[in-house]
């Protein structure tokens, strides 16, 4: 943590890309809407969001793939849409499907793919090993890609993507299909790229988030719900909420007399949930027990962790769509299952 | 544009990467040769026999040679479809087009690399193909003038199947409705040929318009720049379409 604050310090203030409302058509559909990004020199940003969120039809955008309907793209002060050429040299992508020919080996792509990005004849072999190296594929190297496991495929799309030492990498879902040694690798790998480059990562996988990005950006039915850095959520999210259990029946008349309480609400079965108007130490509920003689069987301080903040925005979303659908009696249920889906 | 000759290059060696040209080219050189061969037995034991005394006998160049290449023209409408549906179709469904569209590459050069890489193989049909009528050199005198301008008539006929299949295979996901189209819009253009032919029906245009026509000339070795132009402007504007396709795929895809 320590390590990721130093570099949070050093960041500079230049942004690498600076995305601008952003809006994306799919004929009436509206995937993107107003869409705002600024990824910084070595930072590592999560974009996280259910399926069809528009993660990915984003990341389209910022690496030229499509074009947006409206918004401008600017890559380290490039125009995307005007000089693509330009642009697309900073850029490194590993779509949801890795982009490798399967008849080819990974030494053959990994040299094609080098020509692609104008890395001269002398450097060739020499960033080839490299992004060799890094990915650990080391011995696979003359094998048909068609005939490599899903995992090394998904290696040799992250080796194309870091080949030509680009200043901002892409990553669209980069563990999926991975087995968890391989993930711990990749994940490192990821968190190796942010010294030296800039990288965006989308992924269903909250923990991966936490675990390797300095900022996290949440994105539901194409709107950007959630951006913060690490930092800034833990201070601005104190735990003002503890969750405590009895053994025994406990009226809680007497929880009221405890300092800073705002409310009690009952969970059931002698559980109550304390919300207070200040940061509190749980430990004076033990000693509110102990007083009383009561038998403490839970206490739990609860941290808004990332996943909470996923699950309330996406999931507040569904209520609100769920009430919608419950006006319409008809079929209630078949629309709260699509949803929830 | 050198990056376009790299991808072309690229796109050609892959070809040999997968037994499939390797077959298209066996098969093709087996067909040939047998045809080949019957047009010669027919010349020595039945055409040379009957007009050996006339005044001006027909060569072996018109007789055997020119046949030859008009078949090839004939089979390679089937077979120049199976050639390009996998050039943009074939990325699409493997979801391997985003490599040439995420580098920094223009959509002229990447169209332009992957007809390269097509021409190469074209050549490579007519080079083999040539052979053949190479091998009478030893037995007879050939007419040089008649040899050049069917193998220049063949690569600008296949090399115009090979735009117009490039173009619909940048419309599809799917290789196989890429050939079949592809297929269909060259039947077409023959169709119109004979049409255009029929006693009935007979019309200039729908004979301008076909392609086989254009041909024909090529085999009598007559070179006209008119017939060349034709065979360009069907590339250059198949070519150009399919760079707008990919253009417009990154607004509207």
């Amino acid at each position: 943590m320590s390590n990721r604050a130093r570099k949070n310090n050093a960041l500079v203030d230049s942004a690498l890309i600076k995305a601008t409302n952003l809006n994306r058509f799919y004929g009436e559909y509206h995937a993107v809407k107003d869409f705002n990004l600024t990824l910084k020199k070595g930072e590592v940003l999560g974009l996280l969001g259910p399926n069809g969120a528009g993660k990915s039809s984003t990341m389209q955008m910022l690496t030229g793939n499509i074009s947006p309907s409206s918004g401008e793209i600017m890559i380290n002060g490039i125009n995307l849409v005007e000089n693509p050429k330009q642009a697309k040299r900073q850029i490194g992508y590993l779509p949801e499907q890795p982009p490798v020919y399967r008849d080819m080996t990974p030494l053959e792509f990994l040299n094609y793919c080098a020509m692609l990005h104008d890395i001269p004849k002398s450097r060739v072999s020499a960033a080839v090993n490299d992004a060799v190296e890094r990915c650990v594929l080391g011995s696979v190297t003359n094998k048909l890609i068609g005939n490599l496991s899903k995992g090394y495929q998904q290696r040799v799309g992250i080796a194309q993507a870091i080949l030509h030492q680009p200043e901002i990498v892409i990553l669209d879902e980069p563990t999926v299909g991975l087995d968890p040694l391989q993930i711990t690798k990749i994940r490192q790998l990821i968190r190796e790229l942010g010294n030296d480059h800039s990288v965006i990562l989308s992924t269903h996988i909250l923990p991966e988030v936490q675990a390797v990005c300095d900022r996290v950006q949440i994105i539901n039915h194409g709107e950007t719900v959630f951006s913060d850095s690490f930092a800034q959520l833990a201070q601005n999210q104190p735990s003002n909420r503890i969750v405590v259990g009895f053994g025994d029946a406990v009226d809680d008349a007497d929880l009221q007399s405890l300092n800073a309480l705002e409310k009690v609400t009952s969970l059931g079965s002698n559980r109550f949930q304390l919300d207070f108007n200040a940061p509190v130490e749980p430990s004076m509920l033990y000693k509110l027990a102990v007083e009383n003689g009561w038998i403490l069987t839970e206490l739990n301080k609860q941290e808004e962790t990332l996943e909470q903040i996923f699950m309330n925005l996406v999931h507040t979303d569904n209520a609100s769509n769920t009430l919608r659908a419950e006006t319409d009696k008809n079929n209630t249920g078949e629309k709260t299952t699509e949803q929830a889906s | 544009m050198k990056k376009g000759m790299m991808i072309g290059f690229s796109e050609f060696k892959r070809m040999f990467n997968t037994p499939l040209a390797w077959s298209v080219l066996a098969v093709l050189q087996f067909v040939l040769g047998l045809l080949f061969l019957t047009f010669m037995e027919e010349f020595i034991s039945v055409v040379q026999p009957a007009t050996a005394t006339s005044a001006n006998p027909p060569g072996v160049t018109g007789v055997v040679v020119a046949p030859i290449y008009l078949w090839a023209g004939i089979i390679m409408l089937a077979v120049m479809p199976i050639m390009t549906m996998r050039l943009f179709a074939e990325e699409r469904m493997n979801k391997t087009l985003s490599l040439l569209l995420t580098s920094p590459l223009s959509s002229t050069q990447i169209v332009l690399g992957k007809y390269l890489g097509i021409l190469l193989f074209i050549f490579l049909v007519v080079a083999l193909l040539t052979l053949m009528p190479l091998a009478l050199i030893t037995g007879t005198t050939l007419d040089w003038g008649v040899v050049f301008s069917s193998s220049l008539g063949l690569f600008l006929l296949l090399s115009s199947f090979a735009a117009a299949g490039l173009f619909l295979s940048s419309l599809t996901t799917q290789p196989i409705i890429a050939a079949v189209s592809t297929f269909g819009l060259l039947f077409f253009l023959v169709v119109l040929y004979l049409s255009g032919n029929t006693q009935s029906n007979s019309s200039e245009v729908f004979i301008y318009l076909s392609h086989f026509s254009h041909f024909l000339p090529f085999l009598e070795g007559v070179l006209d720049t008119s017939d060349v132009v034709y065979y360009l402007l069907f590339i250059i504007g198949f070519l150009i379409l399919t760079i707008r396709k990919l253009d417009n795929d990154r607004v509207l895809g």
